[in-house]
């Protein structure tokens, strides 16, 4: 028998390791070269790596979710009759398929531009391959024939997809789901038909939900979140709103409340400079910045991403509102660059959709503050000792109470209501 | 001079795997050429399951017309006197058979636009290679190639069949009288099947069987009916014995042979008329050039190894059927080879079936399809098993299916109620497997069948009895 040790090749500059995201092979299985055999996930981007040799798998060093140094063996081959073997030298066959080698070395430089002028850390990852989808290879399928010659046929991995049907079976339908959602996992979660449920999905927290999950911790552990709720009136920004809305160009975009907050943060935060920046807490430096730069946390099909809208301070509310899609819409179908995605001093979540009264939302760490945005709704007011219905929307802001102090962090939320209630005051 | 010939599929081997790969190859307008040495059809038709199932049902025949027969007759029915068998008149009939599939094949071939040619091909390379015809040699060179020999019996080396004395199956199908003592060695399906049949037609049978047991691929409990069947009707079955050697002894008509066998460390013998040898079947991997193609083997190293769309290690050569590895059954084989027709004609597939069918048509019968409850449980899975007895359904009585002690069994997995696998054993129960493949491919759960209205009077009613067993509310039963 042949043995033949792959390691991990050197899969660009400056990576000294990888995270394995998905394993495309299973001991035991025969590879041809160039087979994808593994997904390596590196703090710039993923890879697929082919295999370099026709072989059997021997053994995968690693699971899902570990992190694998450059140089030391991912997996070992059975090379019987290929003639390959493990050379006595270090180096390995440099096969390395990187998907978008341009973006991602200028990438990489601007990493180390930033780096040192002590810009913000990278938090936010850089997703550049499809989206990967954890999920444990050794589950089986459930799926007629029909369905399984169908999915093969479109090229969809059925074990990636949740069956509607009993006991998670895979239809049509889940197919047409999967299709229409562009990729999405879909479908009701299995139903069973009998009264008993016993199954534990492991699902591997890897990839982008792994950063996310960092991220989340150094945030909610290393800042005492100060969390402030208030209720605006926005009738009267709604009936400016549509106004606009009615008016608008054909090259305008339409316009939601976003544009206005933003436009009437970008307004009144010179008045506010504690909560827009950053907090390094390690050197006990805090950086106030003159560009109001708002991060608008956006919920992807990958999992929570910032893009950010720059310099809101010198945009109108119809630049506001463009630029504010392009982004969105950049983060949402993988396309956006790395300049779209960092540089955020002050993040707004919105809630929008999903309603709710109120939130705690956790701020995005260096920054200081965080503003969560509800749905606004028709609700009965008392108005000089008359019941109205006005239109009212809730915030949610929370703030870093080492460096904000409750009263600074209500003064802007209050200032931000009072722009809010009377609209005209954001453009004077 | 030799004809070159070119084509875009080369079969090689018109069992049931070449001539299925064939003729669905000529369907997708695939420029097709088919080698068979022999007759088309394969062991299967032409000397296997075919063959041995048209004896299986005359000798069922005949043991029920002896019944009728019988001081009493049977049923209210009696014939005064004995049925008499002519075994070349069997012979015949059955080679009509036969005769009737084989020629069915070249028409459909034929039909399909397939070019059958007849010959040995013998391979100078991966897709190249010369054909022995009766017309001289034909070159041919191909695009693709599908490997598809098939395998043929084994023979123990100390007693090697001479098909006079000691019987290969392909013997034992082409008997001139029937003998009146038997040694069967292995007791393996081919050799329990054609043991059942020359016990119905009045043989006196021996088995002999290296292992604990006789049809060690099954367990206990579906075993069981088979080996009442088997001791009532005066089969001696001796296990955990292995034959030494067959000795021809006597002289002119009365010459016999004597089987010696060693049996808990003593050696015994046996004198009987013929020795049957079914111990196994091995790929067909030899003397026709594979090793100049460049085609790995498995780990074993008497298989092809094939990935999942039966591809060789060769780009563009194929293997398929039971040269490419167990299970070697016949319609895993005709499936692999539509299979294969289709990706080389571009489509997408994969040979990604849930369960293939097993059935063995002894006396009773018995069909396993998926896991059997020990193979669950090895899995880890937590099961539940439904088994209802042909005893209590009413069609069985009337086909007097009952009286081998047959049953249906249905393992599925408690959590979500999916069915894993499906058995049966009993007369006539392999018409039954459609239905449990078939739950299977679809990942049928056991509500699946139980809201299954299943037609009344059949045997099919013992399916659905054996899934309401399991979910504890069968009808028919204490």
């Amino acid at each position: 028998m042949a043995k033949y040790d792959f390691k991990l090749p050197d899969i660009g500059e400056g990576v000294v390791e990888g995270e394995v995201v998905t394993w495309h092979v299973s001991v035991g299985d025969s590879v041809s070269e160039d087979d994808p055999i593994v997904d390596v996930m590196t703090d710039k981007a993923t890879v697929t790596i082919p295999s370099p040799t026709d072989g059997t798998v021997l053994s995968l060093n690693g699971e899902v979710g570990d992190m694998i140094a450059v140089g030391s063996v991912l997996i070992e081959f059975d090379t019987d009759g290929t003639g390959l073997e493990t050379p006595n030298e270090d180096e390995g066959p440099q096969v390395v398929e990187e998907k978008k080698p341009d973006e991602e070395k200028k990438a990489s430089a601007e990493i180390e531009k930033k780096v040192e002028v002590k810009a913000p850390e990278i938090s936010k990852p850089i997703e550049i391959s499809a989206p990967e989808i954890p999920v444990s290879s050794s589950k089986t399928v459930l799926a007629s024939p029909a369905v399984r010659r169908r999915a093969r046929e479109s090229g969809i991995d059925l074990s990636s997809l949740n069956g509607s049907g009993p006991a998670g079976r895979i239809r049509h339908a889940d197919i047409d789901a999967f299709v229409a959602g562009g990729g999405a996992i879909m479908g009701a979660p299995p139903v069973a038909y009998s009264t008993k449920r016993s199954g534990i999905n492991e699902v591997k927290i890897v990839g982008l939900r792994r950063k996310i999950s960092e991220q989340m911790v150094k945030s909610a552990f290393s800042i005492p979140h100060f969390s402030y709720f208030e209720e605006v009136d926005v009738t009267e920004l709604e009936g400016l709103r549509q106004a606009l809305n009615a008016s608008r160009g054909e090259d305008q975009p339409k316009l939601t409340y976003l544009p206005f907050i933003m436009l009437a943060l970008a307004k009144i935060m010179p008045e506010h400079p504690e909560c827009n920046g950053y907090f390094y807490d390690e050197e006990g430096l805090v950086h106030r910045h003159e560009a109001v730069n708002l991060g608008i946390a956006t919920q992807t099909d990958r999992g929570l991403y910032v893009p950010v809208v720059k310099n809101v301070e010198a945009m109108d509310v119809w630049q506001a509102a463009s630029d504010l899609i392009r982004v969105s819409g950049a983060a949402r179908s993988g396309t956006a660059s790395l300049d779209d995605l960092t540089g955020s001093t002050f993040t707004i979540t919105s809630l929008g959709r999903e309603g709710g009264l109120g939130a705690t939302p956790i701020i995005n760490h260096p920054e200081m503050a965080i503003l969560g945005v509800h749905k606004a709704r028709e609700m009965p007011v008392v108005r000089s000792g008359n019941i109205e219905v006005r239109r009212i929307m809730n915030l949610s802001s929370s703030f870093d109470h080492r460096v904000i102090d409750g009263a600074d962090g209500a003064s802007l939320v209050q200032h931000l209501k009072r722009m809010l209630e009377h609209p005209a005051m954001i453009f004077m | 001079m030799t004809e070159i010939r070119k084509c875009q599929v080369l079969i090689v081997g018109a069992g049931p795997g070449g001539y299925v790969a064939g003729i669905r190859s000529g369907q997708l307008g695939l420029d097709t050429i088919v080698v068979e040495g022999d007759k088309s059809g394969g062991t299967c038709l032409i000397r296997g399951c075919i063959p041995s199932k048209a004896m299986i049902h005359a000798a069922e025949r005949f043991e029920s017309l002896s019944k009728h027969s019988s001081e009493n007759g049977h049923m209210g029915i009696s014939i005064s006197s004995e049925p008499v068998l002519d075994m070349p008149s069997l012979i015949s009939w059955k080679d009509s058979i036969v005769d009737r599939l084989n020629k069915g094949v070249e028409s459909l071939l034929k039909g399909a636009g397939v070019d059958l040619v007849k010959g040995w091909a013998t391979f100078t390379g991966p897709k190249r290679c010369t054909v022995k015809t009766s017309e001289g040699n034909i070159e041919i060179e191909a695009e693709n190639v599908i490997i598809a020999t098939g395998s043929s019996h084994i023979d123990l080396p100390f007693m090697p069949c001479d098909e006079e004395f000691v019987l290969s199956s392909t013997g034992a199908l082409e008997l001139d009288s029937l003998p009146s003592k038997v040694a069967i060695v292995g007791g393996g399906y081919i050799g329990l099947e054609l043991g059942c049949a020359l016990s119905k037609l009045g043989s006196e049978v021996t088995v002999i069987e290296g292992m604990d047991s006789i049809l060690g691929i099954f367990d206990k409990e579906l075993r069981r009916p088979l080996e009442i069947w088997l001791k009532k009707h005066g089969v001696s079955i001796h296990t955990g014995s292995l034959a030494k050697g067959a000795e021809v002894k006597g002289r002119g008509a009365s010459k016999k042979v004597e089987l010696s066998f060693e049996k808990e460390g003593e050696l015994q013998s046996i004198k009987v008329d013929k020795v049957l040898v079914t111990v196994g079947r091995k790929p067909n991997t030899k003397d026709w050039g594979l090793e100049t193609m460049g085609v790995r083997m498995d780990h074993s190293g008497r298989f092809i190894r094939i990935d999942r769309q039966c591809r060789t290690n060769v780009p563009g050569v194929f293997a398929i059927g039971d040269v490419s590895g167990e299970p070697m059954l016949a319609h895993k084989a005709s499936s692999q080879g539509e299979m294969v027709a289709e990706i080389i004609s571009g489509l997408n597939r994969e040979f990604d079936k849930v369960a293939i069918p097993a059935i063995v048509f002894t006396e009773p019968e018995i069909v396993s399809v998926g896991l059997m409850p020990d193979e669950a449980k090895e899995r880890g899975e937590e099961i539940i098993v439904g088994k209802f007895p042909l005893a209590a359904n009413g069609r069985a009585l009337t086909l007097e299916a009952e009286k081998t002690g047959g049953f249906i069994r249905v393992v599925a997995r408690d959590s979500d109620h999916v069915i894993l696998g499906i058995q049966a054993v009993g007369s006539h129960v392999a018409e039954l497997h459609g239905e449990f493949v078939l739950a299977l491919e679809m990942g049928a759960l056991l509500e699946d069948i139980a809201d299954t209205v299943h037609a009344h009077p059949t045997m099919t009613e013992a399916f659905h009895e054996s899934v309401l067993k399991s979910l504890g509310h069968a009808i028919h039963s204490a």
